[in-house]
């Protein structure tokens, strides 16, 4: 559950090297669109998807263009700051608007109150449902950078923009892209969450905890970013087992202070350090 | 004394062996130059010394004291002073304020005294100021003194480099390709004031250089470095003329093969 | 337009560079000396709360600003400052050994935070500084014994020297004082080697270890100096709002403080104040155009942060060098005039280098 929230840490960073304070607001107003187009457009669940995983492109790509390529070139920090300016709008926004508000819905899923036996344990269908498109969005994710033209390039604008730039690479679009593609996966982890987490505008606090996923993976990789997402989410699961009450919120920053301590870069990220 | 000299220096990144098994003395007073074709480890060993990262193996030797361990900034302290090939300047101060960081070294007040701007801490600044003022003078900065960097040229910048250099009033100063970039006339600056540093200041000077002329001019002794090993040591006619040299920087052909006429004289006349 | 001669080095290290800054800020000072007779009560309850905030944000401007590190979890010294001052008032220290006392234990936790700031850099430090400052609000919750848990604490007035301080017109000359103390300490320490080796660490740590700065030493007494700062302004805080619980000291607030020296303007002093000005200011702003909004948007509970996003981003993208940047810019614009150029402050076109190689 984590890990596709942090994927979706990892490919805007890997891609432009921002880290997106936004992407768990993203994932919040990619829920709701679900929501409007189960409800208001009555669309059966996996029209539902795809509808809002299409809105929220969109959005990100506007996004992207509106208030990321004017501070393109901007230290990594401000640029921070903007994500979680517009994590504030976005919130601020859904609260504002009439029929959504601050009120919590549930989304009905075909997977809800379903659950299969795997050899003895019960699983509920729907966790199984969250790790399977996990699993598939990765491999997906991966083959583009790894092979694609599109992907290869993004990675090379993440790196140096002007040369990128040089080589003929349309930095501006590509980054548009990039949000885009961010802002889909982040649609769909939102609405594989909505089942466990009900819709309203503050889920996407959760938001916050894939950042320990994607710092323990290591930033720049995508395999990380799903092993981070789930020894935060088995940490969590423990500590709210064995430990007091209150401490399962803590456990996973406890986590990540711990794993930048020891190994900054993560479990599968790069250390680099400067040539002079 | 032993002013300088390192001994079985090598450092391997991963695989690669950069520096492999280098050791020279430098004597104190002189202009030693190390040069060598691009990847042969010149700025490596700069960084070597500098201690920006440890070394695999061998030791540097500074005034008869071991160099292994020490932090960066100690370095600095004990009075080595570098200059950075790609330029490390602090962008978003003035020209005054990056000379004034060299003199870093040199500060004697606490804390207290700072936050309280005390008599103590005045005398002080004024003392810097003055010393700083020297500097700027000795490279012509004048003109530049409270213009922020991150709008200079890059000729202006080199020598802004060099002048924090000397700030700190070092013992040994290590230019790592004072030349590059500049055109001919700031070139030509550059070897009268390297060599007003060597007799006027009594500094001595390690560098790392690619303009055979500037290096012809004004060092007392050569190093030639390829692919991290030393290959030849000598005045620099003497490595010049050396066939490992030669065929290092034009591949072995042109050793063995002697040329139609008298080689080209890379040097005083060029 | 005014032209500065030069005559001796003693006018570059004095603080105000000519008689005419030595008259503006001397009127400031004379009219917030007046406050107490000028301002409604309601002002001076905003005067009060600039006043702390901007000790706070001359803390983060040192760590941010000059140093140029980052911390996303600085509510926890302000935390660290508040409890220190309202459990030590509770046990009958005075004030002047409890502010003291406050500030250090701040520090000696910003040291603690500072540590492993050596090794991290960027969004790695942004979030392990995160990170600490949501485990702080945590620990604020759990250790009930000490803090009260989430049911908060009482804090006593201030007893200075004997006086209870809990006029209004009282804490609000303690806060000016404070805070010209540490605006002035500051300036102090900008213009001596240690700010010097601050920015330097700023803009190229490898070059400043070259030239002598000890790196460790000097980020750790940003962070100390920082904390310590902050956690005067959390002691202040505490005694104002006479009542503290961890919920004042969340992962928003420590977004609120670098909004604050984002929106103040990085890099300047003035930045901090103008930053805490324009905080404190801000929801007022909100509340009066409210009334001209229609009644859909304006009922709204998102409205105050929206706003506060579009701020911050607007900010950003269109003066990136903050309200002291913009009142740097009008004030230029009076002092050239008619001479002054519209692109006499525009930055550099800058393209991302990655940041993992800095």
């Amino acid at each position: 559950m984590y890990a596709l929230v942090a994927l979706g840490f990892v490919l805007i960073y890997k891609a432009t090297e921002t880290v997106n304070f936004a992407q768990g607001d993203l994932m919040m107003l990619g829920a709701f669109f679900a929501l409007t187009g189960a409800t208001v457009l009555g669309l059966p669940y996996w029209l539902t998807i795809v509808f809002a995983v299409a809105v929220m492109l969109v959005v990100g790509m506007l996004l992207e263009r509106a208030v990321l390529r004017p501070v393109l070139g901007y230290p990594a920090f401000t640029v921070v700051m903007v994500t979680i300016g517009v994590g504030f709008v976005l919130r601020g926004v859904v609260t504002m608007i009439p029929g959504w508000g601050t009120e919590t819905y549930a989304l009905a899923t075909p997977f809800a109150d379903h659950v299969m036996r795997v050899g003895g344990v019960v699983v509920a269908e729907q966790q199984l449902a969250v790790i399977l498109h996990t699993a598939v969005l990765c491999l997906a994710l991966y083959l583009f950078f790894r092979f694609t033209r599109v992907g290869i390039a993004m990675q090379a604008t993440s790196q140096n923009q002007l040369a990128a730039y040089y080589m003929g690479i349309p930095v501006r679009r590509v980054n548009m892209l990039i949000w885009g593609l961010s802002a889909g996966i982040a649609t769909i982890g939102g609405i594989l969450l909505a089942p466990m987490t009900f819709v309203h505008s503050n889920m996407g606090f959760i938001g916050l905890k894939a950042f320990p996923a994607a710092v323990v993976g290591g930033f720049g990789s995508v395999p990380g970013a799903i092993v981070g997402g789930l020894i935060i989410g088995v940490v969590e699961a423990l500590a709210g087992f064995y430990l007091p009450e209150g401490f399962k919120d803590v456990a996973a920053y406890v986590v990540v202070l711990v794993v930048l301590l020891v190994k900054p870069s993560g479990i599968f990220g790069e250390t680099v350090a400067k040539k002079v | 004394m032993r002013f300088f000299g390192v001994e079985n220096l090598g450092v391997r990144f991963g695989g690669v062996v950069a520096v492999d098994n280098v050791s020279f003395d430098v004597q104190r007073g002189e202009v030693y130059t190390i040069i060598g074709p691009n990847g042969a480890g010149k700025t490596t060993i700069f960084n070597l010394v500098g201690l920006l990262y440890p070394a695999s193996t061998g030791r540097i030797v500074f005034q008869d004291r071991d160099l292994n361990g020490l932090a960066p900034h100690r370095v600095a302290e004990m009075g080595i002073a570098r200059t950075f090939q790609n330029i490390e300047l602090f962008e978003h101060a003035t020209v005054l304020q990056n000379l004034l960081i060299g003199r870093h070294r040199h500060r004697r007040t606490a804390l207290w005294q700072e936050l309280a701007f005390s008599g103590a801490v005045k005398r002080a600044e004024r003392a810097q100021r003055e010393a700083v003022e020297k500097v700027i003078d000795f490279l012509d900065l004048a003109h530049y003194r409270d213009s922020m960097v991150a709008g200079l040229p890059y000729g202006v910048r080199k020598v802004i480099e060099l002048g924090r250099a000397l700030a700190t009033e070092p013992k040994l100063l290590l230019l790592d390709e004072p030349s590059s970039g500049l055109n001919p006339e700031e070139t030509n600056d550059m070897a009268y004031w390297i060599e007003d540093i060597q007799k006027g200041l009594g500094i001595t000077v390690l560098m790392v250089e690619h303009d055979m002329s500037l290096v012809q001019r004004v060092s007392d002794r050569v190093l030639a470095l390829n692919e991290g090993r030393a290959i030849a040591q000598g005045t620099p006619a003497e490595v010049q003329s050396h066939p490992a040299v030669i065929e290092a920087y034009l591949g072995s052909k042109a050793a063995t093969d002697p040329l139609p006429g008298p080689p080209p004289r890379m040097g005083r006349d060029a | 337009m005014r032209f500065l001669f030069k005559t001796d080095y003693d006018q570059d290290l004095r603080l105000f560079k000519h008689r005419g800054q030595v008259f503006w800020y001397g009127l400031l000072f004379v009219v917030l000396l007046a406050a107490p007779w000028w301002a409604s009560e309601y002002m001076m309850t905003q005067l009060h709360f600039i006043g702390i905030y901007s000790i706070v944000g001359l803390g983060l401007m040192l760590l941010v600003g000059f140093t140029g590190q980052i911390s996303l979890g600085h509510a926890a010294f302000l935390a660290v400052g508040a409890y220190t001052e309202a459990l030590l008032a509770a046990a009958g220290w005075p004030f002047w050994l409890s502010l003291p006392c406050a500030a250090l234990l701040s520090a000696a936790v910003g040291i603690v935070v500072g540590l492993p700031a050596l090794r991290l850099k960027g969004i790695y430090l942004a979030i392990a500084t995160l990170a600490f400052g949501v485990i702080a609000e945590e620990i604020a919750a759990r250790w009930e014994s000490l803090t009260g848990g989430n049911s908060g604490l009482h804090v006593k007035p201030i007893e200075l020297f004997g006086a209870k301080l809990d006029g209004d017109a009282d804490f609000y000359y303690l806060v000016l004082a404070l805070t010209a103390v540490c605006c002035i300490a500051l300036a102090n320490l900008l213009r001596s080697s240690t700010g010097r080796a601050f920015v330097a660490i700023r803009d190229s740590e490898i070059s400043a270890a070259c030239m002598g700065v000890n790196l460790a030493r000097y980020k750790t007494l940003s962070f100390a100096l920082s904390a310590a700062l902050t956690g005067v302004g959390g002691a202040l805080y505490a005694h104002k709002v006479s009542f503290i619980s961890p919920e004042q000291f969340t992962l928003l607030v420590s977004i609120e403080l670098v909004t604050l020296v984002i929106l103040g303007g990085v890099g300047s002093l003035h930045g901090a104040v103008f930053g805490a000005a324009f905080i404190i200011v801000l929801p007022q702003l909100i509340a009066i155009v409210k009334d001209y909004l229609p009644a859909a948007v304006a009922g709204a509970a998102g409205l105050q942060s929206t706003v506060f996003g579009l701020v911050l981003i607007g900010f950003i993208i269109f003066e990136p060098m903050g309200l002291y940047g913009r009142w740097l810019k009008i004030r230029t614009w009076f002092e050239l005039f008619p001479f002054y150029r519209k692109g006499m402050f525009r930055r550099q076109k800058t393209y991302m280098k990655s940041e993992r190689l800095r």
